[in-house]
C-alpha cells in the first residue's frame, strides 16, 4: 500500500517556474510521479515541462483535480504558500523550504491540522514510495521497491541509508524526510502510527539527530504502540552544545537535545540503535530474520 | 542570534520592563566612573555570549568606585569560558528578598510559544527542568489568539500571591511576549526577577536569542551582531552559503548535507579521531563550493587530514568528482586528502580520482573515517 504517496496521488507544484521548481517537476515526472499542474502566481496560461501553470491554487485545484502539493516557494513566501493550499483543500502539502521562521510554522501547523490537512516539512526532502510516486528531491534512482518505511529528518544521510539498503536488496515501501526545522508538521510519531497501520510495511528505520525531544517521544511510541521493528539511527555525537548543525532544528540547548539521550531512550525500551549508517543493513537483516 | 545583556537590557526598559539602571563600559576607567556617577554599590558584570558568567567569576558585587575599578581591571580583556571579555555591564545593585524565573521560548513537541514561570529563579532553569520540575509553571499560547492579560496574571498568581505583585509580574510577562512574538525571537527571558525588600520588582538579567530565519525581517536586530566575537572562518563560510561549525579535532570534514555530515564526524569520533569541523557545503555539491569549503578547512591551522564525504545523487558523482579535480587543481594541498564518494555514478567517479597524488579512496564511510585516523596517528 504504501503510506501518504501512492499511484493516486495527483500532484500541484507551487513555485513550478522557479530553479528548483521546474528542475524537480522535470525529475518527478520522469520518475512517473503524475505532476498535473504547477502554480506562480502572475504566470498563470504558461507551461513548464508541459504542466499547465496556473495563478492560484484553487484554479488548479478546480481544473486539474490535484490532491497533493509540493512547495518549492522562498522562505519569505512559503508560509503563505501553505496557507493557500490548506484553503483549496489539498490534503497532503509537502513544503520543501529551507529557511522559514519559527513563528510562522508555529501558526501554520496549527492551521493545516485544524483544516484537516496533513504537512510534511518544511526544510525537507519531500516523500516517496519506490516504484510508484516521488513528490520531492531526492534521487529516484537509488530507492527500490519492497517493505521497509524510512522516517528521517535529514536528506542526504537517509540517502545513503537508502542506498545501502537497496545495494543489499532491501526495498522500502515509502521515505519520509520530515524536515530539519523546530517546528514541522508531521513528527516522527505521526509517520510511525501511518507506517504501523501500512499492510506494505513490514519493519521502519528511524533517522534521528540532535536537537528537540522528537525521537525520544518516538520510542515512547514504539514500545507503548506499535508491533512492527523499529531501527534508529542518531546523528550528532560530537555535536557540541548550543551551535546549530546546519538544520535550524539541529542544536543542542540547555543540556536537553543530545543524541545520548536520544540513543539511551531507544535502548531503555530495546530498540536497536545503529552505530553508523552501514549498520543498519545488519540490524534489518537481523530483525526480519527473527520474524520470519 | 544572540546579543549581550546591555543590549537586551536597552530592548527591555524600552518596553517598560522595570531594570537596576545600568551603564556598558570597555575600561576600567569608564567602569569607574559610572560607579561614582551611581554613587552605590553596583554589580560589574561581564559582556560575553556564554552562560554561566556568575560561576566563572565574570560577576563582582562591589561597594566603592575603586573596588569596581579593580573588579572591572580583573573581567576586562580576561578569558571568560574560553572568550574574551571585552566589556563590562555596570548596574546598580538592589536587595533581593526573593528570586524568580520568567522565559518565553517555543516548545517544539506541542509546536506553541510557552511562556514559563518559576520561583526557583536565579539559577539555571534546564537545571531546575531536571531536578524540580513541578517548579516549573507552563502556559501555552494559542498560535492565533497570542497571550492576553488575564492569563498573563493567572500565569504570575503561581508565583505570588499578592496582588500587586500578580499584576507588576502579569504585566512584565506580557511585555516579554510582546517582545518574543514581535522580534522573532527564539528565546527571551528574565533569570532572576528579583522582589526587593522594599517590595519593587526588577530584572537583574536580560537575555534574547533570535531566531535566524527571520533576521531577514528585523534589520534593526542584525545591526546587534558583533561580528568579532564570531569565529572568522563561520562568518567566512556563511559568506559563501556553506555551514561550517569550528571544532577542536585535526580532522577536517566536507560533506554535503546537514545529516550526513554529523553522521561522518561520529564515525571519525568512533574510530578513535575527532573531527576539526562540522561542514556542509549544501545540496549540488558543485566544484565552487567544494573549493570553497577545502579553502576554509584548509584555514583552520590544526587541520592533518581532510575527507571528503559526498553522496552523489541527482548531481552524480562523476560530475562531483570532476569538480574536486578542478577544486583541487586551484589549490596546493599539502595534507592526505580522503574522499568517499557514493551513490549515481560512484564507480565512474571513482575511476576519475584513482591515482592522483595525495588523494585516499575509500568506498564506505567508515572505511575513509579510519583511513582520516590512521593517516593523522601514523
Amino acid at each position: 500500500m504504501s503510506i501518504l504517496v501512492d499511484s493516486n496521488t495527483r500532484l500541484l507544484v507551487q513555485g513550478i517556474t522557479g530553479r528548483e521548481g521546474s528542475f524537480h517537476t522535470r525529475q518527478m515526472l520522469d520518475y512517473g510521479t503524475k505532476v498535473i499542474a504547477g502554480v506562480t502566481p502572475g504566470k498563470g496560461g504558461q507551461q513548464v515541462e508541459g504542466v499547465p501553470v496556473y495563478d492560484t491554487v484553487k484554479e488548479a485545484v478546480g481544473d486539474r483535480a490535484a490532491n497533493t502539493s509540493i512547495i518549492y516557494v522562498p522562505a519569505r513566501f512559503a508560509t503563505e504558500a501553505i496557507y493557500e493550499a490548506t484553503d483549496a483543500g489539498i490534503k497532503l502539502i509537502v513544503c520543501i523550504t529551507e529557511g522559514i521562521p519559527t513563528l510562522d510554522m508555529v501558526k501554520a501547523c496549527y492551521y493545516v491540522k485544524q483544516k484537516g490537512s496533513k504537512l510534511i516539512g518544511p526544510n525537507c526532502a519531500g516523500v516517496i514510495s519506490p516504484g510508484k510516486v516521488k513528490v520531492g528531491i531526492m534521487p529516484g534512482s537509488i530507492h527500490k521497491e519492497g517493505n521497509l518505511g524510512v522516517v528521517s529528518r535529514s536528506g542526504t544521510l537517509t540517502y545513503e541509508v537508502v542506498y545501502n539498503l537497496t545495494k543489499n536488496d532491501f526495498g522500502q515501501s515509502t521515505c519520509v524526510s520530515i524536515g530539519g526545522d523546530p517546528v514541522i508538521g508531521s513528527s516522527f510519531m505521526d509517520i510511525l502510527e501511518l507506517f504501523e497501520e501500512d499492510s506494505q510495511t513490514k519493519a521502519i528505520i528511524l533517522i534521528g539527530e540532535i536537537g528537540g525531544t522528537d525521537e525520544e517521544e518516538a520510542a515512547k511510541y514504539i514500545h507503548l504502540k506499535m508491533r512492527k521493528p523499529v531501527i534508529a539511527l542518531i546523528a550528532g555525537k560530537t555535536a557540541p552544545p548550543g551551535k546549530r548543525m546546519g538544520h535550524a532544528g539541529a542544536i543542542i540547548s540547555g543540556g536537553t537535545g543530545t543524541a545520548e539521550e536520544k540513543i539511551k531512550t531507544f535502548q531503555k525500551f530495546s530498540i536497536p540503535v545503529a552505530e553508523s549508517p552501514l549498520q543498519i543493513v545488519d540490524l534489518v537483516s537481523a530483525v526480519l530474520d527473527e520474524r520470519d | 542570534m544572540k546579543i549581550y545583556e546591555f543590549q537586551a537590557y536597552e530592548i527591555f526598559t524600552k518596553r517598560g520592563i522595570p531594570s537596576p539602571w545600568g551603564e556598558v563600559a570597555k575600561t576600567s576607567e569608564e567602569v569607574k566612573k559610572i560607579a561614582e556617577k551611581l554613587g552605590r554599590p553596583v554589580v560589574v558584570k561581564a559582556q560575553v555570549l556564554v552562560g554561566g558568567r556568575g560561576k566563572a567569576g565574570g560577576i563582582k558585587l562591589v561597594s566603592t568606585p575603586e573596588e569596581a575599578y579593580r573588579a572591572a581591571e580583573r573581567i576586562l580583556n580576561s578569558k571568560l569560558k574560553g572568550v574574551l571579555v571585552k566589556r563590562v555591564f555596570v548596574k546598580e545593585s538592589v536587595s533581593i528578598k526573593e528570586e524568580y524565573y520568567l522565559g518565553v521560548t517555543v516548545d517544539r513537541a506541542q509546536k506553541r510559544v510557552v511562556v514559563m514561570v518559576s520561583p526557583a529563579g536565579g539559577i539555571d532553569i534546564e537545571e531546575v527542568a531536571r531536578t524540580n520540575p513541578e517548579k516549573i509553571f507552563k502556559f501555552y499560547v494559542h498560535p492565533l489568539l497570542g497571550f492576553k492579560s488575564h492569563q498573563a496574571k493567572e500565569l504570575a498568581s503561581a508565583l505570588t500571591k499578592d496582588k500587586n505583585l500578580v499584576q507588576g509580574i502579569a504585566k512584565i510577562l506580557s511585555a516579554l511576549y510582546r517582545i518574543f512574538e514581535e522580534m522573532d525571537s527564539s528565546l527571551v527571558e528574565v533569570n532572576p526577577l528579583v522582589i526587593t525588600k522594599e517590595g519593587s520588582l526588577f530584572a537583574l538579567d536580560a537575555k534574547i536569542i533570535f531566531d535566524d530565519n527571520a533576521l531577514y525581517r528585523h534589520p534593526e536586530i542584525s545591526s546587534l551582531r558583533d561580528l568579532e566575537v564570531e569565529d572568522p572562518l563561520e562568518v567566512r563560510a556563511k559568506e559563501a552559503g556553506i555551514s561550517y561549525v569550528k571544532l577542536e579535532g585535526n580532522i577536517g570534514c566536507i560533506v554535503n548535507g546537514a545529516g550526513l555530515a554529523m553522521a561522518t564526524m561520529d564515525l571519525v569520533k568512533h574510530y578513535g579521531a575527532e573531527p576539526a569541523n562540522f561542514l556542509d557545503v549544501g545540496g549540488g555539491a558543485s566544484s565552487q563550493q567544494v573549493g570553497k569549503a577545502l579553502d576554509i578547512v584548509l584555514s583552520d591551522e590544526q587541520v592533518r587530514a581532510v575527507l571528503v564525504n559526498i553522496f552523489g545523487g541527482i548531481t552524480r558523482c562523476d560530475i562531483v568528482a570532476e569538480g574536486l579535480i578542478q577544486a583541487l587543481s586551484k589549490r596546493e594541498m599539502n595534507l592526505p586528502l580522503i574522499i568517499r564518494l557514493t551513490g549515481t555514478n560512484e564507480e565512474e567517479g571513482r575511476k576519475k580520482l584513482k591515482g592522483i597524488k595525495g588523494i585516499f579512496l575509500a568506498a564506505t564511510m567508515n572505511e575513509a573515517a579510519k583511513k582520516a585516523m590512521e593517516v593523522v596517528k601514523s
